[in-house]
């Protein structure tokens, strides 16, 4: 397949100008999608690995509380949990990864009293809320890490997806068809001067013979 | 660096030891509530969206639209009945998209 142009010197020109320009993108992006890979890699490892554990643990403490839950009443439980001692806040910047960007959060210390994480007294509640509630606190940072891994997992997917797109879009079809036209343009351009001296030998033969 | 919450979406049983720990919950019991408060959230400054694989598995539209963007992250958890798989299937469809191939969960070409 190939464009169609009029093979002319200057169509010749300007197309050996995008072949060129085509034949850097195709390495630069080349580039950048194996990097990206690379990054990724190392990213889907660690979030396969956190998930893992993370569900697990989170498990075991949804079974921690559905025994509290057994224990106590519902209406203590929850009078129990009604006013938590601090509010969960996270501040989040935003990293670049190969100009995507995936943003880091990280969970915000807070001075807690006494560093206590339970919001009630212990005069009304049973042992096992307290043990669900301390794991799910240590659970819950983790969280925070995991979701971020997610999404930069999930965003840097698209991208490379994306960048793949391209680099197989220039490989495949941009740059052979533009070698394509640049060939069909010189067999012409040839084929014309060839045509043009031979007109002029003839005509030197008449004119010789006239004379 | 700006201040974010986190939220958490799930049926009411697995997610109230959440509230102790100053998350704010999202208790649902259907999925039109579950939407609800995904489209609250989305209102409200949040960075961080668990939400429940259960209650997840049937707003999976909503959830894809959120996640295109680079806020809020959500991460997908187990209930406390345990996992449906869901969120290492992301993982791994993640994986299948930017690698072509699933090179995390064994089992190649067989």
């Amino acid at each position: 397949m190939e464009i169609q142009v009029n093979p002319t010197r200057m169509e010749l020109n300007r197309l050996k100008g995008r072949l060129q320009m085509a034949v850097r993108g195709h390495k630069l992006l080349k580039d950048k999608r194996d990097e990206l890979m690379r990054r990724f890699l190392v990213l889907i490892r660690e979030n396969k690995k956190l998930r893992e554990t993370l569900e697990e643990q989170l498990s075991r403490s949804f079974a921690n509380f559905l025994l509290a839950s057994a224990v106590m009443s519902g209406e203590t439980l929850e009078e129990a949990i009604m006013y938590p001692t601090a509010t969960m806040a996270v501040g989040v910047e935003t990293i670049n990864i190969m100009s995507v960007h995936v943003p880091k959060i990280t969970p915000v210390e807070q001075e807690e009293e006494e560093n206590n994480v339970t919001p009630y007294g212990f005069a009304t509640t049973s042992g096992e809320l307290d043990t669900s509630i301390a794991t799910l606190a240590t659970v819950l940072p983790e969280l925070i890490h995991l979701a971020e891994l997610e999404k930069s997992v999930y965003l840097l997917a698209d991208e490379i997806d994306k960048t793949r797109r391209r680099v197989n879009a220039l490989e495949h079809v941009m740059i052979p068809e533009l070698e394509e036209t640049i060939k069909y343009i010189r067999m012409k351009l040839d084929e014309n001067e060839r045509g043009a001296l031979v007109r002029l030998m003839k005509i030197k033969d008449i004119v010789r013979k006239e004379a | 660096m700006s201040m974010y919450k986190v939220a958490v979406v799930g049926d009411k049983d697995s997610i109230l030891g959440f509230k102790a720990l100053g998350v704010t919950t999202f208790p649902v019991t259907s999925n039109e509530e579950a939407v609800g408060a995904l489209n609250k959230i989305a209102k409200d400054n949040v960075a961080v969206i668990c939400i429940t694989e259960a209650v997840a598995k049937d707003i999976q539209p909503q959830i894809a639209a959120l996640q295109k963007k680079q806020l809020p992250a959500i991460v997908l958890i187990p209930n406390n009945q345990g996992t449906l798989g869901l969120g290492m299937l992301q993982i791994k469809k993640n994986a299948e998209k930017a690698i072509g191939a699933d090179i995390l969960f064994g089992k190649e070409g067989s």
